[in-house]
């Protein structure tokens, strides 16, 4: 499998689209492969130094400078508990839109590398099972099978709506 | 085709609320007894453009309350009815009015009924009071209406017959031929009748074309001039022909009624009729844009002079000069340093001046707020029983709109103060020495990148003795304590502080200067007072011109660099270790010629791994924020610039002691602290019982 963020790959998928199939590009991280809906990539950016909010939870990198706007940026593998690794030549940003209660927002999350865009039509999806209180569940929208491939697909907006972080600080409190 | 008339409603109210303007302006300038002919004239004009809007729009009960208004304001323009006190005042009342339907029409609400309806009636009885100078019979139209004083002249002859033969290109003016039609109706009984003659076969019809022609019957008590009016704005686009029968009245031949060939009228009209925005020519046409916006709702717009604009266009020209300039160097073989380092130096030059041409544009003249005073004080004045000359000096300085927005309520506040109890009775300013009238200056101008607007009055002053004897009864200020005058004025700024004897409706709650002086440290600004007891006060206060840029200082902690807003620095210092004293072992305190403050240490506060932990090593940067000080420590100093002012809220949530964010000349994103953010984020930090998870042990 090519780890390597290949644009040629994400062009091939792009024109491929089959029926009513949607599109997901995927991206590794800490080994597993996860999946968001292609339609809300704005970008993939190289990893950039971030300046940290103060007093924020760890996983939040902090912001970086998008063309003028200011993006906060997550890291999936200390969201998702993983162990934490130095950035390697692989390690990019997936700028994504994010729906959220108070709108919506553009937000950059680091993975490990991009790996493809696959069409995933709806029968494909299994449901996550349940994993009791050990993981949460909720963001996973489904997981589906390609090339004998397990992928997470990922609902953004629970993700970080779970998290209340874009909450004010008064309100979480 | 159809059109949604709704999108040119917000175009509507812009320019009713901007003719109102004009009207209660130059109504507040009419002299009693000898009105200034085309001050008159701009007034009615401004009715009159109101009154033909509204009738568009479909606002009868505006439409039919600026009737009233225009006839008056008719027959002041005629010379036929004397401008008095009383009739300014009727006027100045009926303008608010019509101002508060205008809003609930906008809103969609509904306006006062009872409150209209008593204007409506004081309108009336103005018109019906009729006038010293007697009605010149004939000509003089003393009303365009069709109620009693048509009889005056109307006898003369029977019915009128006119023919109204539009040119094909009526509607490209943006007229419609109903609208006339149903205004004719409106003088008084009419027939129509379409002549369809001219219609060409369908092959050639040209949808954007008249070809239809109107004899029209009407009354023939009704004046020449009120039909003239009708067809005041197509007498250039159509042939108009006014005749009258004499007294037997020819019938039309085949007289149709009324609605159905009004109905007949309207049905290809308003089909091919293209929006009629802007009927009257000279003004400026409004863009596509606008347009859009309007119709999304109430989006706030701007009205922009197009000398900015085209200044704007100038500098996005000379940019892309610069950027092909550029372009022609890229040559990997051989580079010309030199061409390059001209380029470099151009491109700033035109960034530069094109975010300060960027900024301009949300500059607006300072009179948008100050055009406002005259009225307040007139009728404040006459309320009061004073005497008041309002001056106003420059009212063309510029600032930012959010600033002018939110400036306006305190100005309001401070003028109504200076007005109650700055300023005193007649006779009792006679008894001290002044002249009777006591006069108010707002004052505007630039200082360096602020705005300074002043407030002063000749009034009576601040009593020092009764401030302090106030603030005893109220125990801020110790029994034997003495301040310094200008602490002793500063005073009224605290809340629930007033010295007034007895609270009018007008000011004297001592709610206000409190919530003055917090709305303007909002924006970044400072208000101060210097007062004279017996001489009068002023009332001081100093803003950015603009929110979206501040003067910022960039400071190291650690690897982070952060902006501190100038306005926020009070000094900078290396710490003395002497003057290091520690309150329970924990919370540290710096002595500051005889003040102790508070020490943040910004990298625990923020979770950031220092340079040194050592007071000694760093510096203390003195900073105030919402009437509190506190010393910063931080590594180093580094330049000073003006940063863009981002906020953090778009993409993510706000952060306590940070007010924003801004990209700093390498790319890279540093925070704009907030002063009075960062000291109440200290204060709860050392409070033992609320102790911050995410702060990492330093």
């Amino acid at each position: 499998m090519d780890t390597s963020m290949n644009a040629q790959s994400i062009e091939l998928g792009m024109t491929d689209n089959v029926g009513n199939a949607d599109q997901y590009l995927t991206f590794l991280l800490n080994g597993e492969e996860y999946g968001v809906d292609i339609l809300r990539v704005q970008e993939i950016k190289g990893w950039m130094p971030t300046t940290k909010i103060p007093n924020t939870p760890e996983y939040i990198r902090g912001v970086m400078n998008l063309r003028g706007a200011i993006v906060p940026i997550i890291d999936l593998r200390l969201r998702f508990n993983m162990p934490a690794i130095e950035q390697t030549a692989t390690t990019v940003v997936i700028v994504l839109k994010v729906e959220s209660e108070a709108g919506e927002r553009t937000i950059g999350f680091v993975v490990d590398a991009v790996s493809e865009v696959y069409n995933v039509s709806a029968e494909h999806f299994k449901a996550a099972p349940d994993f009791g209180s050990q993981v949460h569940t909720d963001f996973i929208r489904a997981l589906a099978t390609v090339d004998e491939k397990m992928i997470i697909l990922l609902d953004i907006d629970r993700l970080v709506g779970s998290d209340g972080i874009l909450q004010a600080p008064n309100a979480s409190h | 085709m159809s059109i949604d008339i709704a999108q040119f409603h917000q175009v509507f109210f812009e320019e009713s609320f901007e003719g109102l303007e004009v009207m209660e302006s130059g109504l507040l300038d009419l002299e009693v007894g000898q009105p200034d002919a085309e001050a008159i004239n701009s007034i009615f004009r401004a009715a009159h453009s109101i009154k033909g809007g509204s009738g568009t729009f479909g606002f009868t009960a505006i439409g039919e309350f600026t009737h009233l208004l225009e006839t008056l304001l008719d027959e002041m323009r005629n010379g036929t009815r004397e401008v008095t006190r009383e009739a300014v005042d009727v006027l100045l009342l009926a303008v608010d009015s019509l101002r508060e339907m205008l809003s609930a029409a906008r809103d969609g609400a509904d306006f006062d009924a009872e409150a209209v309806a008593a204007v409506h009636a004081k309108l009336e009885q103005q018109l019906a009071a009729g006038s010293a100078v007697p009605v010149t019979p004939a000509v003089e139209a003393t009303t365009a209406s069709a109620s009693a004083s048509a009889s005056a002249s109307g006898a003369a002859g029977g019915e009128w017959t006119i023919a109204f033969a539009p040119h094909p290109n009526l509607f490209a003016t943006g007229n419609d031929p109903v609208r006339i039609l149903r205004e004719l109706r409106a003088l008084g009984d009419s027939r129509v009748q379409a002549d369809l003659s001219g219609l060409p076969p369908y092959a050639e019809f040209d949808p954007e074309a008249c070809y239809v022609r109107w004899t029209i019957t009407l009354d023939g008590t009704v004046e020449e001039s009120a039909i003239r009016e009708v067809f005041e704005w197509v007498e250039d686009d159509a042939d108009i022909h006014l005749e009258r029968a004499s007294a037997a009245g020819a019938e039309v031949p085949g007289s149709a009624c009324n609605d159905a060939v009004d109905e007949a009228v309207a049905a290809p009209a308003l089909t091919v009729a293209p929006p009629p925005v802007e009927r009257r020519g000279g003004e400026d046409r409004r863009s596509g844009e606008r347009r859009a916006g309007a119709a999304g709702g109430s989006t706030s717009s701007i009205r922009v002079d197009i000398g900015k604009v085209d200044s704007l266009i100038n500098l996005v020209g000379e940019l892309v000069i610069t950027q092909s300039m550029l372009g022609q160097l890229d040559d990997p073989e051989h580079v010309d340093f030199d061409k390059l380092r001209e380029g470099l130096a151009q491109l700033e030059r035109n960034t530069r001046e094109l975010q300060e041409s960027v900024m301009r544009i949300r500059m607006l003249p300072i009179s948008f707020s100050f055009n406002r005073f005259p009225r307040l004080v007139r009728d404040l004045s006459s309320k009061l029983g004073k005497e008041v000359e309002l001056k106003i000096v420059g009212e063309q300085t510029e600032l930012d709109k959010t600033v002018l927005e939110k400036i306006a309520d305190p100005l309001v506040h401070l003028v109504r103060n200076a007005l109650d109890h700055g300023i005193e009775q007649p006779d009792r300013r006679a008894a001290a020495g002044k002249p009777r009238h006591g006069t108010l200056t707002l004052a505007a101008r630039h200082e360096g990148g602020n705005i300074v607007i002043e407030i002063s009055d000749d009034g009576a002053g601040l009593d020092c003795d009764r401030l302090l004897a106030k603030a005893r009864e109220r125990g801020l200020v110790g029994a034997d304590e003495h301040l310094p005058e200008d602490r002793n004025h500063e005073l009224i700024f605290h809340p629930g502080f007033s010295t007034a004897k007895e609270i009018s409706d007008v000011s004297g709650r001592g709610v206000g200067m409190d919530v003055v002086k917090r709305n303007i440290k909002e924006l970044g600004g400072v208000i101060d007072i210097q007062s004279k007891f017996g001489a009068g006060s002023t009332i001081r206060i100093r803003l950015p011109l603009t929110l979206a840029i501040l003067d910022g200082q960039l400071v190291r902690v650690g690897d982070q660099t952060y902006i501190v807003p100038l306005v926020s620095i009070i000094e900078s210092l290396q710490v003395d270790p002497s003057r290091i004293k520690s309150v329970v072992g924990a919370a540290e305190l710096y002595r500051l010629r005889g003040e102790y403050i508070p020490i943040v240490r910004l990298y625990k506060l923020f979770g950031i791994e220092p340079e040194s932990s050592s007071l000694e090593d760093g510096l203390l940067v003195v900073i105030e924020g919402e009437g509190q000080r506190a010393g910063i420590f931080i590594d180093e100093l580094l330049g000073q610039q003006q940063v863009v002012i981002k906020s953090l809220e778009t993409n993510y949530r706000k952060v306590d002691g940070i007010s924003g964010a801004t990209i700093l000349g390498d790319g890279t994103v540093a925070m704009i602290m907030d002063a009075g953010g960062l000291i109440a984020l200290n204060r709860q930090a050392h409070k033992p019982a609320n102790p911050s998870d995410n702060v990492k042990a330093a």
